[in-house]
Order: structure tokens, then sequence, then C-alpha cells
């Protein structure tokens, strides 16, 4: 005979259920460490309501600076793209584990892991102190954070691909670069697009911060204006930059059907 | 048409319109670069010295400063919580968020359409910039900090959450509803079941990346190890900036690791 247990619909399940109680212990003890008080909370709502009287209504009369600002970071988000792309290609290439002997991919995929694990803006700063301020160090850091990302997924799509037309290729007498072109291209374009645009828009997103550091972009006039207080500025500077976004998320979503 | 003709037929991968479109992309992907090219404001005289200045950057990052350790240490460990607490914030918000937006839970475009409106607003603005934001409210510190990542976060994980939702299966929830189940156990058992492996993975995925975001919030004086790194910075003592750098670079790969074994156990 059956246990009446087995019987009971959705049983409580206790380890999920003190897996839960655990996790609201730790955001009790983390809130505490960081100083977190109802106190602060309350006292931050009301430096909200005037911030946000401030801000409104937004102050387009800068709006000189801003296009030029953001002239700039399109220019930096699409060049550090481009350059990023083009030298993603070899070095995924090379990481690419079933096109490439264990030697040299290995240490292709941890230089990968480094240009990774840093975020842009610390990049920033390191070519900000290398090469000065200006557009050009946020073109090399995007270009840094671009190789760390197109890099990976462009490896793991080559990984993914059928070996079969590439032997096919190699079996007419083809070439590396002729097996490269004709065997693996085919197969990892459409894939490959959809990193690009992915990650346009993932560096114009950045683009519009760099300038903090002093690499360029409508950033640097977000920081300026946010440091004047001149809240009314920054809000009509982050309206551009969210419709900005949207646009280039539609431009970007036409690309990819194009290529499918 | 003779079988000759058949044979003769010109064959092509793709139809006109997508060869036309094809080459627009191309056209206008040159000319958008060439465009940037010519006109962005690059000034050619800081690079004649730039290898220089890279070599004295790394001579004065070596040897780096053990007795920076302690600070660095301290701040890590606040940068840990900014992004955990943040994804969780991040994810408490999101649901509700994600929840409107999946077509299939909510009929109803208008409704659909703001939660997408919320969730671009939430990844257009950088982390940082809504740091500033936060800093202006609720003063420099983690706060800021924590709820920077987390607003930061809602488009992301809203965005992944709905589109998970949208894709679940059909079945068990017209069960649920032919028996009469309320809205909430339609949700806890038809939808929940069924999104909650690709939950767990988004905010794993999510919580790394937050770590990473979180150590440069501090630049803006929201907290975390980025203080330490800002006034190393601005101190230039480089000897003391190589030890953050060495140690943000080594709790990153560690969550990578960590997130990497447990996303393989859930899915």
């Amino acid at each position: 005979m059956m246990s009446r247990d087995s019987r009971i619909a959705f049983a409580p399940n206790w380890p999920t259920r003190i897996g839960w109680l655990a996790l609201a212990v730790y955001v009790v003890y983390a809130g505490s460490q960081l100083g977190f008080s109802a106190d602060r909370f309350s006292t931050g709502l009301e430096h909200g309501h005037r911030f946000l009287a401030r801000m409104f209504p937004p102050n387009f009369s800068r709006w000189e600076l801003i296009a030029s600002g953001i002239a700039e970071s399109i220019q930096i988000a699409i060049i550090a793209t481009f350059f990023g792309i083009l030298l993603s290609l070899p070095v995924g290439l090379l990481a690419a584990r079933n096109l490439m002997p264990a030697w040299v991919s290995w240490p292709t995929r941890a230089f990968i892991a480094l240009c990774r694990s840093f975020h842009p803006i610390i990049v920033a700063i390191l070519f900000v102190k290398a090469i000065g301020f200006g557009a050009l160090a946020g073109v090399m850091a995007l270009i840094v954070a671009s190789i760390g990302f197109i890099s990976k997924l462009f490896a793991e799509a080559i990984e993914e691909i059928s070996l079969k037309q590439v032997e096919a290729v190699r079996a007419t007498g083809a070439g590396f670069l002729s097996t490269l072109i004709m065997g693996v291209q085919p197969q990892v374009l459409p894939r490959f697009i959809g990193f690009a645009t992915y990650q346009l828009d993932s560096n114009l997103r950045n683009s519009t911060m760099v300038g903090i550091v002093g690499g360029g972009g409508i950033g640097a006039s977000l920081f300026t204006a946010y440091q004047r207080f001149d809240f009314d500025v920054v809000l009509a500077i982050l309206i551009i930059i969210v419709s900005l976004i949207m646009i280039a998320e539609i431009v970007s979503g036409w690309a990819r059907r194009v290529f499918q | 048409m003779t079988v000759a003709d058949t044979l003769n037929r010109d064959w092509q991968r793709f139809t006109p319109l997508r060869r036309l479109s094809r080459f627009a992309f191309y056209l206008a992907t040159l000319a958008a670069l060439v465009t940037s090219l010519r006109t962005i404001d690059v000034i050619p005289e800081f690079l004649y010295d730039a290898p220089d200045q890279m070599v004295d950057l790394f001579v004065r990052m070596w040897p780096p400063d053990p007795a920076y350790i302690a600070p660095t240490v301290k701040g890590l460990i606040e940068t840990l919580h900014i992004a955990t607490l943040g994804t969780i914030i991040a994810i408490v918000l999101a649901l509700p968020i994600g929840l409107l937006a999946a077509r299939n839970v909510t009929p109803n475009p208008l409704l659909n359409l703001l939660a997408k409106f919320i969730f671009v607003t939430s990844r257009s603005i950088n982390s940082l910039v809504w740091a500033l934001l936060f800093v202006a409210v609720f003063g420099p510190g983690p706060l800021a900090g924590t709820l920077a990542i987390a607003f930061r976060s809602i488009g992301f994980t809203g965005k992944l959450f709905a589109e998970a939702l949208e894709e679940s299966n059909k079945g068990s929830i017209e069960a649920l509803t032919a028996c009469g189940a309320s809205k909430a156990s339609t949700f806890l058992f038809g939808y929940w079941p069924q999104v909650r492996p690709s939950f767990w993975s988004i905010a794993l995925f999510r919580w790394d990346i937050n770590i990473r975001e979180s150590a440069v919030l501090g630049i803006v004086g929201a907290g975390g190890v980025g203080v330490a790194l800002d006034t190393a910075l601005n101190l230039l003592y480089w000897d003391q900036v190589a030890v953050v750098l060495i140690a943000i670079f080594l709790v990153v790969i560690l969550a990578e690791i960590i997130v990497t074994a447990l996303r393989s156990r859930i899915l």
C-alpha cells in the first residue's frame, strides 16, 4: 500500500525552503554590513524628490554640445566595433579547439579571459594614462572589450560547425585559407553578424560612459553637467542616450534578419 | 522548358532583394566607418610617447604594494555584497515586469510595450550613470551602488525571464486553468517549474556580470573596491593600483569558474 505522503501533490520541499530562508538571512546580513537603514532610505527619498524636481523639465538648450558629444560616442562605438571585430577574427580562430592544436588555443583563451575580466572603464583609465585624454583612449578600451567578447563567442561558434563541409572542401585539394573561406565562413557568418551587431549595441552603451574617466564622447558632458548640478541637462542627455540605443537596437535587428 | 534549359539555369543562393539588402548593409557599414575615421578627434601628439608611457606605467606598477592588500580585501567584500544584493533586488523587481512583458501571460499589447520600454531604459543607461544618479539621491556609499546595480540589471534579467516565459509549454497551464486554478497557482505550479532552470541560469549569469560592474562603481563614489582603486589612482600610487587590479582579476575569474560549474548543474 502506498504511504500517505507520496499522494500529496506538491509536497513541501524542505531543502528548498531552507535555501530561501538562508537567502533571506543573507539579505538582512549584507544589508546591515553595507549600512542600509530605513532612516537613510527615507532621507534619500526626500532628496530624490528634490532631485527629480530639478531634473524636470529636461533642458535641451545646450543641444550643440550634446550633439557633438553624441556624435563622438557614435564614432567611438563604430571604430571600436570595426577594429575589435577585425582583431577578433584571427584571435577567435586561434582559440577554436577543433581547428587549432592545444598549445595555440589555450594561451589564446587565457588572453581572451584577460581581456574580458576587466570592465571597460578600468581599461579606459589605463589607456587615458598611456595615450592621454580623448576619443582614442575610449576607442582602445572598447576594442579590448570587443576582443574579449567577440573572440570568445566566435571561437564557440567555430567549435560548433559541421566538419563534414570542411572535409569536403579539403578533399578538393583546397589550402588552409580556401578551407576557411569556403568551408568555415558560410557556416559561421549569420551568427557572427549577430555577435557583431550585439557588440555594436554594447559598445554604444559603453561609449556613453568612457567620457567619465576622460575617454571622450558624451560621458564627459554628462559628468560635467552632473558636477555642476545641472540635472535638467543630465536628463536631456539621458533621454537622448536611451533613444539612440533604441534606434540602434532596431537597426541591428534589421541587420540580423538580412543575414539570417 | 527543355531539360537543357533547366540545366543551364543560373543557380543563385539569395534572392535579389536579399542581395540588395546585404549590399546596403556592407555599404552602410563602410560609409559609417569612413565617416567616423575621418571626423574623430584624435590628438596625434599624444601618440608619440605612448610606448614610453606604457613602459612607465608598468614600471611604476611593479612591485605591487603589499600594504594595500588589507583595504583592497575590505573593498572586495563590499563589492561582493553590492553585486549579490543588487542582483537579488533586480530579480525581485524584474519578476513582475517580466510577467507583464510576456505576451502569453499578459495578453495586453500596451502593458507588454510598457514593460519593454522599462527594460530598454534600464539597459541603455550604464551602471556608472545609474550610480551617479543614486549618489545624488542617497549620497556616496554602497547603498547607491547596490541600487545602481539593481536598476541596471532589471532590463537584462527581465527581458530574458520574459523570453523564458514565452517559450514555456501551454499544456500544463491549460490543465491548471481548466481545473479552476487561480492566477497565482497557475504561475506557481504551471509556469514556475518550467522556467525555474532558466531563471537560476539568468540570475547566476547576471551575478557574474555584476561583480565586474560593481568593481568600478567606486570611481563615482558608490562603494566597493572601486573606492580603493580611485584613491590609489588619484594619488598616482600605481603599485597600489596594481594590487587592486590583480585582486579584481582573481575574483572575476573565480566567479566565472563558480558560475560555469553551477550552470552546468542547473541546465
